[in-house]
């Protein structure tokens, strides 16, 4: 399944002309027209747009713990059939991601499935309690270089650790990602709060809870001078809050995901649990806020919260159902959709949101990086052209809770590329 | 009629009038010696309660009886449930049995539509009060109510002013009301501290008012809802007897009240809390009235879902005008 040499034929750079790529090794060797290399493994790719291996900032690989859902090796085939070259593991595992020791047996792990680079986030703090910090410098330190450091899943709410971990990550030039929720906001909640839940009958999750926090963590990421990013950030008014706060020049980013791009709350009305994620689906005015501030760059990014659960946890009443949907396999196909086929977005403003900003933020050197000579060959081939539909039975991830089983989506990932190695051909898992 | 009961929404007016109708027919059964009709004999009726209610599980359990079904008792305490089976292991355990209805009380909102639309089950599906989503048989009881007292049977509720008091956030009675009573043309007032309106409630095809005062002079009827005394440890009202005296009702209120305006209470009532007992006791309030109509109007829902007009099975049935005799009815309290 490996050659040293593939040559790319006629794929279209970021959507542009077409144009010939060789990768030797694990490097992009030559861009051009009319390449030849004796030997090398010919992709025809006509029609196809060739983009940089897709990175994510935001992804449950649920190992270790909770290997019923989704494992290292499960969760990274997925990434490379959804066009990633990069995961960052999100440090909610059982146990939890606070040491140096669980995060670089995640890395491990990644680095034996060999479908996608996978870097550990690491808790912000102990047992993501919010009490105690995680020993951060360790887990920096260690194998894993961790520099992304989340709670996700629980917001670091207490004021003065947020403003310690912010300080504290300056020495390693890390990142503290928020999961911003107002804890007492949203006690109980099952959905956004508005008209849907009023009808309903399900406790709220207002928008104001996401907000009053991304609000604070600007202000304090601002006075002590470190960097804080938005985890999955869904709602106008946040968009607001981020995009002043970028006006004052703090090192402010935010990412969006895929589901936040295009369902709104009126599928709650259905009550199953597929719809059913944190932050809460909200309103078509959020949706259309997010898409802009993505497209103005407001948002520096997609990612995708790919979130596995197992069957029962779905299968059952909305309020005792599981939070989250998986995204890694339908991402680029809703990011096509919603951005690219309404014209807000190019393919190389695609390649900036979902390859290289995150990459930039995750300081994650290799991804993320221009199709040029001599840059590492992580790539993927999209077919932009292709119309179908969800169908989760072809996952590789081991769960199946897709809020878009049925739903038409244009797009898809033909083939995918690791450090030169294809990991994805013609649609399949190499 | 739709096969399932989980939304007042489910109800046209045509709908409503006719389960009205029916219930009014019902509701003769009650004055005769044998309180009985063989309609739904050898069908199965299933009272799944997740939540304790024995009035409604009760009303239910009156009316499948008094049509001669079969009726089953699945109380969520101390059985499977308790150890943790799904709500779908009971339903397919439910379907198994061959249940025809299921009457299904649940403390999670939704509960009712998810076990109508999962695939679980075939039985039609009857909302008896899902977390603080919906109770569709308590807004048809009510209507069935208001329409005996304002404007007569076989009417509906046009021009009607009906004034809803109390905990709407979290009261299932009152959004199936407001559904339901506008359907039948009634104009529906929601009055509650701020705190106890959901948002959104602006979008709800009823007014919306913070000060009883205001409204009851021009009230048909008062709905009380029952406000549970621990919500002031939520911060929704700052005491029980701030609530009292801002949104109960008394002598003094009821009096600003139109002559034939009947006051209503879905129950239970918490005396001295939203209703005084001087009103509670007073021959305008329809509370216990309310209890009896819900037997026959909760027949009418069982009888129209389960095509009560057909007969049920081939077997002869003796003495079918007044039958109920012990072979009929009488295999209940199971407890699976």
């Amino acid at each position: 399944m490996t050659t040293s040499k593939t040559l790319i034929r006629g794929a279209r750079l970021l959507g542009g002309e077409p144009r010939d790529v060789l990768l030797d090794g694990e490097r992009i060797a030559g861009v051009g027209t009319g390449l030849t290399a004796a030997g090398a493994r010919e992709v025809d790719a006509g029609g196809l747009v060739l983009l940089p291996g897709l990175v994510d900032l935001h992804t449950h690989l649920r190992e270790p713990g909770r290997e019923d859902s989704e494992t290292v090796l499960t969760g990274t085939r997925a990434a490379a059939l959804g066009g990633y070259t990069a995961v960052h593991a999100m440090a909610n595992t059982f146990p939890v991601a606070d040491t140096a020791g669980v995060v670089e047996q995640v890395w491990r792990l990644g680095r034996e499935s060999g479908y996608c680079d996978v870097q550990p986030v690491g808790a912000v703090t102990v047992g993501l309690e919010g009490k105690q910090l995680a020993e951060l410098g360790a887990m920096a330190d260690s194998a894993a270089q961790v520099r992304v450091f989340s709670d996700d899943g629980k917001c670091v709410d207490d004021a003065v650790i947020m403003r310690r971990a912010l300080e504290y990550v300056k020495a390693f030039d890390g990142v503290v990602a928020q999961h911003a929720q107002e804890p007492r906001l949203t006690q109980g909640a099952q959905m956004n709060e508005g008209t849907v839940s009023g009808e309903l009958g399900l406790t709220g999750w207002p928008a104001v809870a996401e907000e009053s926090i991304i609000a604070r963590d600007v202000l304090l990421a601002a006075h002590v001078g470190s960097r804080v990013h938005i985890c999955h950030l869904s709602t106008a008014g946040s968009v607001e809050i981020v995009r002043w706060a970028k006006s004052k020049g703090w090192a402010v980013t935010a990412e969006v995901t895929p589901h936040h791009l295009l369902l709104t709350d009126e599928l709650v009305r259905t009550y199953n649990p597929v719809y059913k994620v944190n932050p809460p689906l909200r309103t078509e005015a959020d949706v259309l806020a997010l898409r802009a501030a993505l497209a103005d760059g407001t948002i520096d990014c997609v990612a995708t919260d790919h979130a596995p659960h197992p069957h029962e946890d779905k299968d059952c009443e909305w309020s005792a159902a599981a939070m989250g949907m998986i995204g890694l396999e339908t991402a680029l196909s809703v990011v096509q959709h919603t951005m690219v086929d309404t014209g807000l977005l190019d393919w190389a403003g695609v390649a900036d949101r979902m390859a290289a900003r995150p990459a930039a933020i995750g300081r994650l050197a290799g991804h993320g990086r221009p199709i040029a000579d001599g840059e590492p060959a992580n790539l993927v081939l999209v077919d932009p052209a292709y119309r179908g539909t969800v169908d989760p039975a072809g996952f590789a991830s081991r769960s199946r809770n897709t809020p878009y089983q049925g739903r038409e989506l244009p797009g898809k990932v033909v083939a995918t590329f690791l450090r030169g190695k294809a990991t994805v051909t013609d649609g399949k898992l190499v | 009629m739709n096969r399932h009961l989980i939304s007042a929404a489910d109800l046209s007016r045509d709908d409503a009038l006719l389960v009205l109708d029916t219930a009014e027919e019902m509701a003769r059964l009650a004055d005769r010696p044998i309180k009985k009709l063989p309609t739904l004999r050898g069908r199965t009726v299933v009272n799944l309660f997740f939540e304790d209610s024995t009035r409604t599980r009760i009303s239910f359990e009156a009316a499948a009886k008094r049509l001669s079904a079969d009726v089953i008792n699945f109380s969520a305490k101390g059985s499977s449930v308790s150890k943790g089976e799904s709500l779908k292991d009971t339903a397919l355990t439910l379907e198994a049995m061959g249940a025809d209805a299921v009457v299904i009380r649940h403390h999670y909102s939704g509960a009712p539509h998810r076990l109508a639309t999962s695939g679980w089950i075939n039985a039609s599906v009857v909302n008896a009060g899902d977390g603080t989503h919906e109770h569709p048989t308590q807004a048809l009881l009510d209507a069935f109510t208001l329409r005996r007292h304002l404007s007569g049977v076989g009417r509906d509720l046009a021009g009607r002013r009906i004034t809803v008091v109390g905990d709407v956030l979290h009261s299932r009675v009152a959004r199936s009301n407001v559904l339901l009573l506008t359907t039948l043309g009634a104009e529906v007032t929601l009055v509650a501290p701020p705190t106890l309106l959901p948002i959104g409630v602006e979008a709800w095809p009823c007014e919306v008012s913070y000060d009883l005062d205001a409204v009851l002079a021009k009230s048909d009827a008062v709905m009380m809802l029952r406000v549970q005394r621990e919500r002031m440890n939520a911060a929704f009202f700052p005491t029980e007897r701030e609530y009292a005296r801002r949104y109960g009702l008394d002598g003094r209120r009821m009096a600003v009240l139109p002559e034939h305006a009947v006051v209503m209470h879905p129950g239970p009532m918490n005396r001295g809390m939203e209703i005084t007992a001087e009103v509670a006791d007073s021959p305008r309030c329809t509370a216990v009235e309310q209890v009896a109509n819900g037997v026959s109007t909760r027949m009418a829902v069982l009888y129209l879902l389960l095509g009560g007009s057909e007969p049920a099975q081939s077997a002869p049935r003796p003495d079918a005008r007044t039958a109920g005799g012990p072979d009929t009815a009488d295999r209940t309290e199971e407890n699976l």
